[in-house]
């Protein structure tokens, strides 16, 4: 027999004070409960719902077009050319293989991208509605077909996106530079790098002007704000803002003469400067040989990366701002300078040249052994009498030679947007003193008295001092001419504060070397009236001549070695009466300036003078079969280059 | 024979029953239900057919099932509380051998239209079979330690079974309400301060074993109560969980995002939204009022089992009305917990919310035991 427990021994007041107990344990947990979710939900609820966006929302950034460079006259040197890109969405596809091949029925595929499309949709097995690329750089006609058989393909679509491109090729490579993408090493030498760098397709200039003016050329990047979900598939987009566009550029450079000029140097191991005399415009600028800039943008290969390197002549340099030569004799209107604005001389004072001069027991030969007899100003300008300006340097000093080559902008750093532009070296007693803690002697005073020893200059500087010999201004270089439609300064410059008697006398010695008998430069001379050019040639030794050598005799330069012959520089500027462009031009273990670089020089200025092929009358009537062979091969070198430059672009 | 028996002519009898149901307690069921309906169709993305519709009828069912055990008498139930725990007690044995494992647990066994879990069955079971003990055992014997021996294996053994599954969730779910329905029963206190004092020493001993030989829990465990400590350590491994659970119900904010405009669970962010972690769609969606309006609903639930419990004469009755509600309360308790980051990861869904099968069922069921008892009360 069961009983009522409860009623009979009072069981059922322990269960009701336990229940009530049980029951009033379990609201303080809810309370308890419900407290926490005051405090996630209240007190914490900026914190958390912060991180629901951050979870939620992703930063996507839009590419912004880079800047576009042009020449002078507005022929375009750096663009974006659309790019094609086909990718597959694996998701969308179904049988990724069948697809492939079905696409490869219509356009080529490169196996080893097709591989790397396959190991990447491995990798993303998880997220198959990521695209993939199957094939980049395609060609307009490609994805034409690809485009009208979009039925046919499941998954597969066409992107574009923007390549840079170089028309003009290799003659503009080293001054306009290139784009690549951007290498953890560049990401460490900037500070604060902005997002955008970090985007996997992305480039940035590498080298030269593209590399200098990266700031205003990159734009700046817009974003994309999209929701994704926890897999990272987007689901739609938020907003967008778009980027703005980097600056156009336009340089002050010639394309056409630049691209004559490349030609004219041709292989030779050189560079040729042309600057405008009135206001400092650089208008050609080139070292040679070059090279096509576009590989770098694709990604050059090893092989092709592995010939640039090894090659002796050095094409990936920029000869015309980072080498840095003895300027051999162009260097003697510095020092005729430096003693004409001292008054150590007249103009009349001769000087006795038998081939050599004794200078502090040592011997210093002139570069004609026997001698030019009795030389003035002119005729040692004319002659490029080497004595003269041994006895003129040691008059004068090394530091107010050195202080006059520094207002002539040799050894000072011409601040143009290029790639390790050099600064050269005047040297001074103060310099060698610092530098190899020696006491400066007078034969070093001797050496630099010919552009040689310590001093060096770049071609660039060479030009420039031309410039300002033939002005009496400061003419700084400028590159470029306007930056998104306004006009930069110009490189005109102040007046040098020098008498001017003394710059007439030393033009005038410039104008004996091109255009009187014996001149040193008057083999390539310019016949028609009212374009005289003045100019001075330069040889400057690589090498020390050895004691052995000496005894020997004077070795000829076409029996030395190339890397041990003499660089061949010329400088000068025309018209004479009103100078318009000054040229530099140095070849590299070239020989004599006369044989080797003022040729080039006289080119390149006729060139720059007519705007385009100069008439054959304006040569010597002696040069002018050659040169009109010549300017046919070159007429069809450019045409050729052209045609190749718009075909790749 | 019972003291109900004698009594019989006085409680309802046919359809009549049915009038002397508990209405508020089923109005508070089919209200929570249907926020669970809710959240399934915000969480499917406005779609009926993944999980609402097999929930609904699930649902209807369980009102069957629930009115099915509620008119057939409240000692009918007792008298066959031992059979019922043998029966689920084989059932759990069942799985041991030919169950399906899911979720790094064997749990289910498969019968065709559901996929039934025993360790569900027992903790009814369970209950039913401890509140019928102690309406036999006489009250003087209560706290006597044989006789506390005895419930105790009752309730060891099938926990043991279910931790071997395993299932850490449910086997301390079943220790919780057995040991509830003891306390209830008036066994002395001092007892349950001793279980108390031992099981933080098992606690000390569990981690102790961890990396040794007899370690006393899984790897995934151990896993799961560091993540539990400390989510940040791993936010996008073990602790991804907690924390997406946290910055969901956190970024509801006072009212939340409003229906159908939580992020986090929409973009799949959160892990398991359908089923153990779809209070932080709730809490994400309605915020603060909507958690707490959940929580009111689950705790009046709560409030009027108890007041039936003490309400009712009968001791079966009211042991079992209560051990339910124990039950019950853990459930919701464990599950928000778990999702507010106050205790580990343990898989215990939200009752009646939460879309699974077999749980609810067996609520529904469990609380067709307590309508029965409140049907069939002395009056």
């Amino acid at each position: 027999m069961k009983r009522n427990p409860k009623e009979q021994d009072g069981s059922g007041r322990v269960f009701a004070r336990r229940a009530l107990l049980l029951g009033g344990a379990q609201l303080a947990f809810a309370g308890g409960l419900a407290m926490r979710m005051r405090f996630l939900q209240v007190d914490q609820a900026d914190q958390f719902r912060l991180l629901a966006e951050e979870n939620r929302i992703k930063f996507q950034l839009l590419a912004p077009a880079r800047g576009e460079i042009f020449d002078r006259n507005g022929l375009i040197l750096a663009r974006n050319t659309p790019s094609y890109r086909i990718n597959i969405v694996p998701e969308d596809a179904g049988d990724v293989e069948k697809v492939i091949r079905d696409l490869s029925l219509l356009i080529d595929l490169d196996s080893d991208d097709l591989e790397r499309a396959r190991t990447e949709m491995r990798r993303n097995r998880n997220a198959p509605f990521r695209p993939i690329t199957l094939a980049d750089q395609i060609q307009w006609e490609d994805i034409s077909k690809v485009a009208v058989n979009a039925p046919a393909l499941p998954g597969i679509s066409t992107e574009i996106g923007l390549l840079r491109s170089y028309p003009m090729m290799d003659s503009l490579a080293h001054v306009v530079g290139y784009v690549g993408p951007v290498s953890d090493y560049d990401l460490s030498q900037i500070e604060d790098p902005e997002p955008i760098l970090k985007e996997p397709r992305f480039q940035i200039g590498k080298v030269g002007f593209e590399a200098k003016s990266e700031g205003v050329l990159r734009g700046k990047a817009g974003t994309k704000q999209v929701e994704v979900n926890a897999a990272g598939r987007v689901m739609r987009e938020l907003s967008r803002r778009e980027g703005t566009a980097g600056a156009d550029m336009q340089l002050t450079l010639n394309a056409d003469l630049q691209t004559y000029v490349q030609a004219r140097l041709g292989r030779e191991s050189a560079s040729a400067v042309v600057i405008d005399c009135e206001n400092g415009d650089l208008a050609a600028i080139c070292s040679s040989p070059s090279f096509d800039p576009n590989l770098f943008v694709r990604g050059i290969s090893v092989a092709d990366y592995r010939i640039l390197t090894e090659d002796p002549y050095r094409p990936l340099a920029n000869k015309s701002v980072q080498g840095i030569y003895p300027p051999g004799s162009t260097f003697k209107m510095v020092v005729a300078m430096a003693a004409l604005e001292a008054g150590l001389i007249g103009t009349e004072d001769t000087v006795w040249c038998p081939g050599h001069l004794e200078v502090a027991g040592r011997r210093f030969h002139c570069w004609k052994r026997a001698g030019h007899g009795h030389v003035d100003l002119n005729g040692s300008l004319k002659g490029s009498c080497d004595v003269y300006y041994y006895d003129l340097a040691v008059k004068v000093g090394i530091d107010k030679i050195s202080d006059m080559a520094k207002r002539f902008g040799i050894g000072v750093r011409h601040d143009i947007p290029m790639s390790a532009v050099a600064a050269g070296l005047a040297p001074n007693k103060e310099w060698k003193q610092r530098v190899h803690q020696q006491d400066w002697r007078v034969g070093d005073t001797v050496n630099a008295s010919i552009g040689q020893g310590y001093m060096l200059a770049s071609p660039m500087q060479l030009a420039v001092m031309s410039a300002r010999l033939a002005t009496g201004r400061a003419v700084t270089p400028r590159l470029i001419k306007s930056l998104d439609g306004v006009e930069q300064p110009s490189g005109a410059g102040d007046s040098l504060g020098f008498n001017e008697n003394n710059l007439r006398v030393v033009r005038r010695g410039m104008y004996s070397v091109s255009n009187e008998r014996r001149g040193t430069g008057y083999r390539n001379r310019i016949v028609a009236d009212g374009i005289r050019m003045a100019g001075k040639t330069g040889t400057s030794q690589v090498r020390n001549i050895t004691a052995a050598e000496r005894a020997a005799g004077v070795i000829r330069n076409e029996d030395l070695p190339w890397e041990r012959r003499d660089h061949a520089l010329f400088v000068c500027f025309a018209p004479y009466d009103k100078p318009k462009y000054a040229v530099s031009v140095v070849v590299e273990h070239g020989g004599g300036g006369s044989k080797a670089a003022a040729p080039i020089a006289r080119d390149v200025l006729l060139q720059a003078l007519y705007d385009g092929t100069p008439p054959l009358d304006a040569y010597p009537k002696s040069d002018r079969s050659l040169i009109q062979a010549q300017q046919e091969r070159l007429t069809r070198e450019i045409r050729q280059a052209r045609a190749a430059g718009s075909d790749q672009a | 024979m019972s003291y109900l028996a004698y009594h019989a002519k006085s409680t309802p009898t046919g359809l009549r029953k049915i009038l002397f149901l508990n209405w508020p307690l089923v109005l508070l069921l089919a209200t929570v239900a249907s926020v669970g309906f809710l959240m399934l169709y915000s969480v499917a993305g406005g779609d009926f057919a993944p999980w609402v519709e097999p929930q609904l009828k699930r649902f209807l069912l369980g009102l069957g099932v629930m009115l099915f055990v509620a008119l057939i008498p409240i000692w009918f139930w007792r008298n066959v509380s031992v059979v019922a725990y043998l029966g689920s007690f084989a059932l759990l044995l069942a799985v041991e051998f030919f169950g399906t494992v899911g979720m790094g647990a064997q749990r289910w066994i498969d019968v065709g239209f559901m996929r039934l879990q025993p360790s569900e069955l027992m903790k009814v079971t369970l209950v039913m079979l401890l509140a019928a003990y102690y309406d036999w055992l006489p009250q003087e014997r209560t706290s006597r330690p044989f006789w506390i021996l005895m419930p105790v294996a009752m309730i060891l053994i099938p926990t043991a079974l279910v931790l071997k599954q395993p299932d850490l969730g449910t086997s301390i779910l079943l220790m919780a309400s057995g040991g509830g329905v003891m306390f209830l029963a008036g066994v002395h206190w001092a007892y349950f301060a001793a279980v108390i004092s031992a099981g933080v020493g098992l606690v000390a001993a569990v981690f102790q074993s961890r990396g040794t030989e007899w370690q006393l829990i899984k790897d995934y465990q151990f896993r799961r109560i560091d993540t539990f400590l400390d989510p940040s350590q791993d936010p996008l491994g073990a602790g991804y969980h907690i924390t997406q659970s946290k910055i969901a119900l956190g970024s509801g904010g006072w009212s939340g995002r409003g229906f159908m405009q939580g992020t986090q669970s929409r973009l799949n962010f959160l892990p398991e939204k359908h089923t153990d972690f779809i209070f932080t769609t709730l809490a994400e969606e309605f915020g603060f009022i909507g958690g707490v309006t959940l929580l009111t609903l689950y705790m009046l639930i709560i409030v009027f089992c108890v007041a039936a419990a003490i309400a009712t004469k009968d001791r079966f009755s009211s042991l079992v009305t209560m051990g339910i509600a124990l039950t019950f309360f853990l459930f919701f308790a464990v599950n928000m917990s778990m999702v507010m980051g106050l205790a580990p990861v343990v898989g215990v869904p939200l009752p009646m919310v939460s879309y699974g099968g077999s749980a609810m069922l067996v609520l529904m069921a469990a609380f067709g035991l307590v309508q029965s008892a409140n049907i069939h009360r002395p009056r």
